[in-house]
């Protein structure tokens, strides 16, 4: 029988199988922020165990609240910068060399086809696009995966998303990813790891893709996980080509994760996008999902173009595209926040980040911040973002404020017009 | 520990997710304890009063998905941090379930009718719930009514609940 490419990764990766079903797979990487890792860090320490299982797998940065802002958030980075020293760990990645997590690691060159991968972060799946299983897991999860190199998962099903047609211009794929949650729901992939697939997948860059695999645990996907292609050879073939003859044999090496033809998929769900249209969320769930153009006309008090969703160097070239020459307008207030100094520094080099401020943006350094409420442009109680981050609940950028999901294009379109609107990449490609 | 128990409070709303649960703000918080006065301070549920609903609690019944969201394992320590052991749900978000066992924690997965049953007790009376792992039942008193409910755990749950957690499971196994 077939197998999908996550059973295929599982079998390449099991070291026991303990209960019937629960599979302890070994891992490649173990990715560390600092909100999730202190406690697992101290409580190592207190058992006596302050060990790491291998030095160069893994991979830390100080990203959701930085520079630190204050005393508790300094003890955090503390934390984990003393103990990255200690165990001689690399590559952690301090202030001034530091970005958003979903965005370094992968830039970074850290992520393959085929790996395992866990990190103390939701988004963690991110790195799915890249072809590997990677799941986001809780900090006792992270301890173990720290100390032992192992982590536990359930046998999951795959649900294949077969997504055909061909986008029109102005739909991205935050616009996809929008339209996949929105039709199975906030449950629809509980336990499942979603495969995307497809013609429009093919055509994605890695930054589309990543854009996609981030959003799959809106779904409660455990991961999202594209193909390994030619497209994938391509982004990686700066880490990797000391390794391989030519970009054929290491796409013949990755091309083992493939999916075979009879694999068995717990369902597949076929989405043409030749209609999509830019999307944006209401209410508090990321599946309450409709036409901007349906929206057009809500006030916005702030917008945020950032994240590990959206905060890549294609976001911030669409979003300058919308804005340059222009000016946001005055009832509301703009932020950009580039994902890594990698990013920063070549939205400098082409003249972006000039593009933001002579519109009237606030630029900031690299950092998860406003997603998610904690620095970096948080709201008062009842105001309103438009934002390319990825989750829309009660609070979530402020304590009483609301949060409208999309695209960098419709974000920067939303900057200039003060209220949700329509990127004229879209309404008026012409 | 292998039996949990004490009084239950009923949450009557699907998708409660980890930012209601503990909201990111107290993310800088390295001690568990300190969360404990800030669960679910920012859960949207009309009548619910956070500090008056959840004081003498030690299990939560509500409805599907919960704990959706971000991974943060803090919403369990939150829960604990306040007494609360065991949640009993129709279905749960992955990383909170697996993050409940993890902590030697209970999550509890009930179908629809029998979750619905639990709300109509509770409706009537304060309901006070008892779970034992090795015998996978709970006994339910409320007012002058007693019943049962059997439950399933994995053998993976409950030798992590029997463990402690999967540190200690780990640690002894790998």
């Amino acid at each position: 029988m077939g197998k999908t490419i996550a059973e295929k990764i599982f079998d390449d990766h099991r070291v026991d199988q303990p209960f019937a079903g629960v599979n302890v797979l070994r891992l490649d990487r173990v990715f560390c922020h600092e909100i999730t890792t202190p406690t697992a860090i101290q409580d190592l320490v207190a058992r006596g165990k302050d060990r790491v299982f291998d030095p160069g797998k893994i991979k830390a940065v100080i990203d959701h609240v930085t520079p630190a802002k204050d005393s508790k958030t300094a003890l955090q980075g503390k934390i984990l910068r003393d103990w990255a020293r200690r165990h001689g760990i690399i590559d952690f990645f301090d202030i001034g060399r530091n970005g958003v997590c979903h965005a370094l690691f992968p830039e970074k060159g850290f992520v393959r086809p085929g790996f395992v991968i866990i990190m103390g972060d939701s988004h963690t799946c991110t790195h799915g696009a890249f072809g590997a299983f990677a799941a986001g897991v809780g900090t006792t999860d992270l301890e173990v995966g720290i100390l032992k190199g192992v982590c536990a998962f359930k046998q999951p099903d795959t649900l294949k998303i077969e997504i055909t047609g061909a986008l029109q211009p102005g739909v991205f794929a935050k616009d996809v990813i929008l339209e996949v949650i929105r039709r199975i729901t906030v449950n629809g992939a509980t336990n499942q790891v979603i495969e995307f697939c497809g013609p429009v997948v093919d055509a994605m860059s890695m930054e589309a893709r990543m854009t996609l695999s981030n959003m799959a645990v809106e779904a409660g996907a455990t991961s999202g996980i594209c193909r390994p292609d030619a497209v994938t050879v391509a982004y990686l073939w700066p880490f990797i080509k000391d390794e391989y003859t030519d970009h054929k044999a290491a796409l013949a090496d990755f091309s083992r994760y493939l999916p075979d033809e009879d694999a068995v998929y717990a369902g597949h769900e076929i989405m043409d996008v030749t209609d999509l249209v830019p999307l944006t969320t209401f209410g508090y769930k990321p599946d309450h999902v409709k036409p901007v153009s349906d929206m057009a006309g809500t006030p916005v008090d702030q917008v945020y173009i950032g994240s590990c969703t959206n905060g890549r160097i294609q976001d911030l070239r669409v979003a300058a595209q919308v804005v340059a020459g222009k000016k946001i307008a005055d009832s509301v207030r703009a932020i950009v926040s580039p994902a890594t100094p990698d990013v920063f520094s070549q939205a400098m080099e082409e003249g972006l980040i000039k593009i933001f401020m002579d519109a009237g943006f606030c630029v900031t350094n690299p950092t998860c911040g406003a997603c998610l409420g904690m620095s970096n442009g948080v709201l008062a109680s009842g105001e309103v973002a438009a934002a390319t981050t990825n989750r829309n609940f009660n609070g979530r950028m402020g304590k009483g404020g609301m949060v409208h999901l999309m695209s960098p294009a419709t974000a920067a379109a939303t900057a200039l017009s003060g209220t949700i609107a329509n990127a004229s990449l879209f309404s008026d490609p012409a | 520990m292998t039996t949990f128990s004490g009084n239950a409070l009923c949450l009557d709303r699907a998708d409660i997710n980890t930012d209601e649960i503990i909201p990111a703000r107290y993310l800088t918080e390295i001690d568990k304890s300190a969360l404990g006065p800030h669960l679910m301070e920012d859960l949207e549920l009309e009548g619910f009063d956070p500090q008056k609903d959840l004081a003498g609690i030690d299990v939560l019944v509500t409805r599907e998905n919960f704990g959706c969201g971000s991974s943060r394992e803090h919403a369990p320590w939150a829960l604990e941090a306040n007494g609360i052991r065991v949640v009993i749900a129709p279905s749960f978000a992955r990383i909170f379930y697996q993050n409940m066992f993890n902590c030697g924690m209970l999550a509890i997965t009930l179908d629809r009718t029998q979750i619905d049953r639990l709300f109509e007790s509770a409706a009537k009376n304060f309901l006070h719930i008892s779970a034992d792992v090795d015998t996978e039942t709970i006994t339910v008193t409320a007012g002058p009514d007693t019943f049962a409910l059997p439950f399933t755990l994995s053998g993976f749950e409950k030798a992590l609940v029997q463990a402690g957690g999967w540190v200690e499971y780990a640690d002894q196994n790998y």
